[in-house]
């Protein structure tokens, strides 16, 4: 019962959407409004709809109705509650809906606001949402089937929605259950988070399109778009931070980024989507850009389309492992269909996008917007150069072979300094018109008080390598810089209005959000760029193999092991835990309990890292192996990482800075 | 019996300077190389079976076996480009953390620049008087164009400022 509703549902959206379509369609050509309200409701139906299925999926899921096939490939008897809600994006037909709903959520939002001034966008707005919510409802009812049940016939068990003749319903005991290395915390929160990022980043870009194709010349589609922007940024930076804290706790090898194709999938739409963010001020400022701008708004879509495929297909195992899915072909196709057409449209307007201004010189804040964004396009062009190109050779040549992270490092570590220091001159700069004398003079103070970073680097013992000294001198920068825009801001207004201190800051920074609030964003990607460069540049680590009683040495700590317990779980795992003592410079600091757990239902081994965290550094221990004989001999592997909780700490600023720049102003006539 | 043992101690020590005449190499045995000699090796390859995973990480019973190789083969004295390229001959290239420099690979190492350093040319094509700025502008990206006097920038302005002061109703 509840499958036939959530598929009837799902089926009834997918047509739906292509009503919407269609609907919006003939109501511009016929500039017929009432077509264009039918086509708007039938958008605001999607997202009921879809959480009608959305509700079935999981209902199947707790209520363990095995003989769905996606719940026995997902679920087991033995899972949490929890994880068998978050199993509903557990794997690629469950994700695949969960990404509709979520565009459908943005797509109705989209429909709920004031469309009285831009009454000719709306019906492209629509026709895209709708086009792109239609295209991933025809991979779910067509080819990753949720509701898609196991049947048993003479040939054997098949998958199918309908019973082929002669079958009977197949019904698993149990299910294999989630993928072990997803039944953590995690696994609430970062997949909705990265979904979210990418579904939101369809709103600008359908605004962008719709202004392209009504013909207008104005900008007001950034102007519309903006908090759409800001959240789709928000939610993309989440995913990716996210991403990184997970894969730092499970995945076993104490790091956060393994330049791994589907993360660099996730960051290929942020890079794009950060440097719009950039360059749009450009087009609002100077009226500059418009093409490139709309450059970017295409990139940005068409890369969230190709990373929902990359991370949900195993495309990038091998080029083979292309075509035995069949929505591999389908995602490329669409890809390359919206990319054509976007460029089209654009070549086709690109005169009306000629500029009124243009750049005078190198150091105005436009040209350090513009490179800017050539700093983030090459860091671009090297990740999606290197995730394709073992593709390319395996097609060309038929030789396998792995783009790894030393070859991502060394291209973009360059170019992230290159964008850490802009994060620090940029702000001083000025539109239109800056030369080297005048950014000097409001450079020099904030420059001189980061130099004092490097005698404090070097009072705290680290003398090499010397690109690790630079690094901590642009973080410090960045941070006198800030601190030094906060700080004459804030003394400006004190004296023009007599405001005290925090009055002034207040003020200040709800004036301009957008500035202040883009500030503390910077801070909080310079605390996470200390981060990165302790535990980058300065990680240590050792393996031994010792008995219960030794010790294990790296640098000021000493680890001991103190015990070791084997149980059973009640939910169906065999864990393995060792008790280890920490002790720095002989004084014991920590306990810590790593783990390794054997999940009877998937057959899987997941490490889970014990870790003793402080602003410092972090102590990180792994059980690796224990002797199955004598149970009293165990194989760790233990990481110092300094300063790593700074990534953590600095997401967290970002998120504040986010909340800042989103903010609703106040009505333009109370401001002051 | 006395005299017994003593012509035991004297064939025994004959013996053994004897043997100090036959010079032969001493050699003390390799002390088994540790976890973090392994490893220093391991991470630098990539597991032939799983996707994108350093050796020193992964935890199959493939990869264990593959570091028992590493230790094995340090312990006979192998350096550590011996070592690699006997996983390279038996694996294939794939087991290398990037692409080593021959054929179609030299291709990953210069897209990347090439790509950047045109981005920057068209950059800087950007910062031309208008006089200097070619009338054609293509399809690259990053193009201002300056535009000669038209008649429209004007009335774009007029309708520009119109419409926001329309939005800020």
């Amino acid at each position: 019962m509840a499958l036939d509703i959530g598929f009837g549902s799902l089926t009834i959206t997918f047509l739906v959407t292509l009503y919407a379509v269609g609907a919006a369609i003939y109501g511009e050509r016929n500039k017929n409004d009432r077509w264009i309200d039918s086509a708007r409701n039938a958008m605001l139906l999607t997202f009921p709809l879809l959480t009608i299925s959305i509700i079935s999926i999981i209902y199947l899921i707790l209520t363990n109705q095995f003989q769905v096939n996606y719940v026995a490939h997902v679920s087991s008897l033995s899972m949490p509650v929890y994880l068998k809600i978050t199993a509903l994006w557990g794997s690629q037909a469950g994700s695949l809906v969960f990404w509709s709903w979520l565009l459908a959520a943005f797509a109705a939002a989209v429909m709920l606001r004031k469309w009285d001034n831009e009454r000719d966008l709306l019906p492209w707005v629509i026709i895209i949402t709708a086009g792109t919510l239609a295209f991933f409802l025809f991979l779910n009812v067509f080819f990753e089937n949720p509701f898609a049940r196991l049947w048993q016939s003479v040939q054997g068990v098949t998958v199918s929605m309908f019973a082929p003749s002669g079958a009977i319903p197949y019904i698993p005991a149990n299910g294999q259950g989630l993928n072990p290395l997803l039944r953590h915390p995690g696994m609430i929160i970062h997949p909705p988070a990265q979904y979210l990022g990418f579904v939101s980043c369809i709103i600008p870009y359908a605004f962008a399109m719709a202004s392209l194709i009504t013909g207008r010349k104005d900008d007001n589609w950034i102007y519309i778009s903006r908090r759409w922007t800001l959240w789709a940024w928000v939610f993309l930076s989440l995913g990716l931070v996210l991403g990184m804290r997970w894969a730092y706790d499970v995945l076993g090898w104490g790091g956060y980024w393994g330049w791994d194709p589907v993360e660099i999938s996730a960051l290929l739409p942020w890079l794009t989507g950060t440097a719009f963010l950039h360059s749009v001020m450009i087009q609002e400022k100077r009226g500059m850009f418009k093409q490139w701008n709309m450059v970017l708004i295409i990139l940005t879509y068409d890369l969230v389309i190709f990373g929902t495929f990359l991370t949900r297909s195993g495309v990038l195992s091998s080029v083979h492992a292309f075509s035995t899915s069949a929505i591999g072909p389908l995602f490329f196709a669409f890809i390359a269909l919206t990319l054509t057409a976007s460029l089209g449209l654009l070549l086709h307007r690109w005169d009306d996008l000629k500029s009124n201004n243009e750049l005078k010189s190198f150091f105005s804040r436009e040209a350090l917007f513009l490179l800017n964004n050539l700093l983030f396009m090459g860091v671009l062009v090297t990740s999606f150069w290197g995730v394709i190109f073992p593709l390319i050779s395996e097609l060309v040549s038929g030789q396998k072979v792995t783009v790894g992270p030393p070859f991502y490092e060394r291209a973009t570590a360059p170019l992230l300094g290159g964008l850490m220091l802009l994060m620090g001159v940029a702000p001083l700069s000025v539109w239109g018109y800056s030369s080297w004398k005048t950014l000097g003079r409001s450079i020099w103070k904030p420059f001189l008080a980061s130099l004092l970073t490097i005698p404090v680097v070097f009072y705290l013992g680290i003398w090499k390598p010397w690109y690790a000294i630079v690094a901590f001198w642009m973080v410090g920068f960045v941070i006198a810089v800030t601190v030094y825009e906060f700080w004459c801001g804030t003394i400006s207004r004190m004296r023009r209005f007599k405001e005290n201190f925090f009055v002034a800051l207040w003020k200040l920074v709800t004036r301009y959000r957008r500035r202040y609030g883009g500030y503390i964003i910077h801070l909080g990607m310079v605390l996470m760029a200390l981060g990165i460069i302790g535990i980058e540049m300065f990680q240590t680590d050792t393996q031994g193999t010792i008995d219960v009683g030794e010790y294990l040495q790296l640098d000021e700590y000493t680890m001991t092991f103190d015990d070791i317990a084997i149980f059973d779980t009640n939910d169906g795992r065999y864990v393995t835990r060792a008790v280890v003592g920490i002790f720095k410079n002989d004084e014991k600091v920590s306990e810590l309990y790593p783990r390794r757990d054997y999940f009877y239902d998937a057959r899987q081994y997941v490490t889970v890292p014990g870790m003793r965290s402080t602003l410092a550094d972090e102590f990180y221990v792994i059980l690796v192996d224990l002797d199955p004989i004598t149970r009293a001999i165990a194989t760790f592997k233990i990481y110092h990482n300094p300063l790593v909780k700074w990534m953590w700490v600095g997401s967290w600023v970002f998120i504040v800075g986010f909340i800042v720049t989103v903010w609703p102003d106040k009505k333009p006539h109370t401001r002051r | 019996m006395k005299k017994f043992i003593k012509q035991i101690h004297v064939i025994l020590l004959s013996i053994m300077f004897l043997s100090l005449a036959f010079p032969h190499v001493v050699t003390a045995q390799d002390p088994t190389p540790s976890d973090d000699d392994v490893n220093d090796i391991a991470e630098q390859l990539y597991c032939p079976v799983c996707e994108n995973i350093p050796l020193d990480a992964c935890a199959t019973q493939a990869c264990v076996q593959w570091r028992g190789i590493i230790r094995d083969k340090l312990a006979e004295g192998w350096s550590e480009d011996e070592i690699k390229q006997y996983f390279v001959d038996q694996y294939g290239d794939r087991v290398l953390a990037e692409p080593p420099l021959r054929g179609l690979n030299w291709l990953v190492y210069i897209v990347p620049p090439a790509a950047f350093l045109a981005g920057a040319y068209m950059l800087y094509r950007n910062f031309r008087t208008p006089k200097a700025a070619n009338g054609k502008q293509g399809t690259g990206h990053k193009q201002d164009a300056s535009s000669k006097a038209k008649t429209e920038p004007e009335i774009d302005n007029y309708i520009a400022k119109l419409e926001e002061e329309l939005r800020n109703r």
